[in-house]
């Protein structure tokens, strides 16, 4: 195992380059530059600028000096847009809030979302079952840029119990909205995925057998049927942690929390080349450390894999 | 008293175009220590009559009728009351021992939480006699190998660590369902052989559902023959496998291959089983019955015409055969 996780950290190195190089390209290849705007600057201007930030270099070598800063000093350059502000900083500032929210509202939807499809895959067919579906289905079919401005209007206009956006990380009253609103649609999904795998689990022999055991219902379903059944939801929640923790554009938007997901779709429209990729190494970063995370969540459910 | 006592059970499946007639007023009882084989081609209902008794039946299934155990009414028990029985005084094995096991807990742990629950004991003493049973079933190294996964035991290893899990709480009745139709000849021969050796030591009574005429003929004291989820004959095996009184079990025997004659081309029953999502109204094995006569149309109830022996036809084979004899 020991060995496994050594092996799949060294595999990483080499992905994560890909990804650099594939970003940078992708992003080159896009027509106009970070000090492209509507009046042009003086060619003079533009032509230090590029040479400030390196542009004018090939980009063999802007690549090069990208990675070995990253390398050598931890260093994800300069902001492009605010010349008074680091990749560094804008993540170390963002990614703290979209951490809070998103780990809460990955949270809330396992919890919510297992709790339910499992109660539906045992009730199969009755009301609790229909309720359950009914209820991840609406949820799932609600985007959450829907969901967020009507949870504003109710709770904020009309009730007047929280807080209608901003953020702080003393006062969870500004949590609970941008919970709600994220972890919905993913909790549906969780509980869609549960149901089903829990309703295969619990036709399968093993819970037979379980079953002329003599061990109650209740024993049976937990002890017996919840880990295998929870080997398909493990393997969704990977990506879904990750791309909860990495923010929401809709959120940071509707409920100016200041994440880092605002701020990529930003750096993306002024083509703010450092906070992009630096962004884009996070999120990749993440999902490689979640990827190997599932697979020794995997092995640790399923005794049958070894690695 | 007979041990298991089952009256009048009916099991029906509810489908989304049909009703299914699985199991049909059958009638049957197991004494103290005795064997009792129940036959049949598939879907004739002998595994769904073992489940209506363990109270396992799918979820869309209904059992109608009665099942005593040691006086006891059984069927459709409240879970409270069906949960004490399994285990203790009924338990059940199973056809496919590699995914019968939890294939995500130890054999230590399975088999461990059956005693823990229905007898109180500790975990550590729960583990030691788990490894006892273990050496019961002749499992080698049994003490070094409880602590391991199913999946690290063959299968024929496997169905022994199942048969020692459903005799910890040493019940009265172990119902069998095909526990060799999944495994190698040569195992199969050990595990029949096992299962005798522990019904004797331990004095249970068994209830051994299988198509292998053989293995009937090897370890029941009395056979049921069912067709179309109803049985069709019941008696002593020996004067029932010399001389079968329905034309199905005489169909079934004749399909036997044998090793010491070179007939060429194996019998057949002729046609299909019936759909039992719609029961036919006479005799269900009427259509493929080479003896049929007019009064088939009508169901032939389960008589009994010798000394403990039953049959449900109107054209019994003995009364044919006595008349071919006769003549010229």
């Amino acid at each position: 195992m020991f060995a496994f996780i050594l092996r799949r950290l060294a595999v990483a190195i080499p992905t994560l380059l890909v990804l650099i190089v594939l970003s940078f390209l992708l992003m080159h290849l896009a027509p106009g530059g970070p000090f492209t705007q509507e009046r042009a600057l003086p060619p003079q201007v533009l032509a230090n600028l590029n040479a400030k930030y390196g542009l004018d270099d090939p980009l063999w070598r802007q690549i090069w000096n990208y990675v070995y800063g990253i390398v050598v000093h931890f260093d994800f350059g300069p902001s492009f847009v605010y010349p008074d502000r680091t990749v560094n900083q804008l993540i170390a500032d963002g990614f703290p809030v979209t951490l809070t929210y998103g780990t809460l509202s990955f949270l809330a939807a396992v919890l919510v979302g297992v709790t339910l499809g499992s109660l539906a895959a045992i009730r199969q067919n009755s009301w609790l079952d229909y309720l359950a579906v009914g209820i991840s289905i609406g949820a799932q079919v609600l985007p959450n840029f829907v969901m967020a401005p009507l949870l504003v209007l109710v709770l904020t206009l009309w009730l007047g119990w929280l807080p209608g956006g901003g953020w702080s990380f003393s006062d969870p009253s500004f949590w609970i909205m941008p919970v709600i609103a994220l972890s919905t649609s993913y909790m549906a999904s969780i509980a869609r995925i549960t149901r089903s795998s829990m309703l295969e689990v619990l036709g399968s022999n093993h819970i037979r057998t379980a079953r002329a055991k003599g061990m109650p219902e209740r024993r049976v379903i937990l002890r017996h049927a919840l880990r295998p059944a929870m080997l398909p939801v493990v393997s969704y929640l990977g990506p879904v942690f990750v791309s909860m923790i990495t923010g929401s554009v809709v959120i940071d938007i509707y409920f100016s929390t200041g994440g880092i997901g605002k701020a990529f779709v930003d750096s993306a429209l002024n083509r703010d080349y450092a906070v992009m990729m630096g962004v884009t190494i996070l999120v990749g970063a993440l999902t490689i450390l979640f990827n190997l995370v599932v697979d020794i969540l995997y092995a640790w459910i399923d005794p049958k894999i070894r690695y | 008293m007979a041990l298991l006592d089952i009256r009048d059970l009916s099991v029906r499946f509810h489908t989304h175009d049909a009703e299914v007639h699985a199991v049909n007023d059958v009638s049957l009882t197991v004494q103290p220590g005795e064997t009792l084989g129940i036959v049949g081609e598939s879907g004739s209902g002998k595994s769904q009559l073992a489940f209506a008794v363990m109270g396992l039946l799918a979820r869309n299934g209904r059992a109608f009728g009665s099942v005593r155990l040691d006086g006891q009414e059984i069927l459709n028990a409240p879970p409270k009351v069906i949960n004490r029985v399994r285990a203790e005084k009924i338990a059940m094995i199973f056809q496919d021992p590699m995914t019968s096991l939890n294939p995500y807990m130890r054999v230590s742990d399975q088999m461990a939480e059956v005693l823990v629950l229905h007898k109180g004991l500790s975990k550590r003493a729960a583990v030691a006699e788990s490894v006892r049973m273990l050496d019961a079933v002749r499992i080698p190294d049994a003490k070094g190998r409880v602590r391991l996964y199913p999946h690290e035991f063959s299968g024929g290893m496997r169905q022994r660590v199942m048969i020692a899990m459903a005799l910890l709480c040493r019940p009265k009745l172990l119902i069998a369902d095909e526990p060799t139709t999944a495994l190698d000849v040569t195992v199969q021969a050990q595990i029949m052989t096992l299962l005798a050796d522990l019904q004797r030591d331990l004095g249970m009574a068994m209830m051994l559902i299988t198509h292998d005429l053989g293995v009937v003929a090897g370890s029941c004291s009395r056979v049921a023959v069912m067709y179309g989820g109803r049985i069709r004959e019941l008696g002593p095996v020996g004067p029932v496998f010399a001389d079968p009184a329905h034309p199905y079990t005489q169909g079934l025997l004749s399909a036997i291959p044998r090793i010491d004659t070179d007939e060429g081309e194996l019998a057949v029953i002729p046609g299909q089983p019936p759909d039992m999502s719609r029961p036919p109204q006479g005799c269900a094995f009427r259509p493929r019955c080479a003896y049929c006569r007019d009064d088939c149309d009508n169901r032939p109830p389960l008589a009994s015409f010798a000394p403990d022996r039953w049959r449900a036809c109107f054209a019994p084979l003995a009364e044919l055969r006595a008349g071919t004899e006769s003549r010229p």
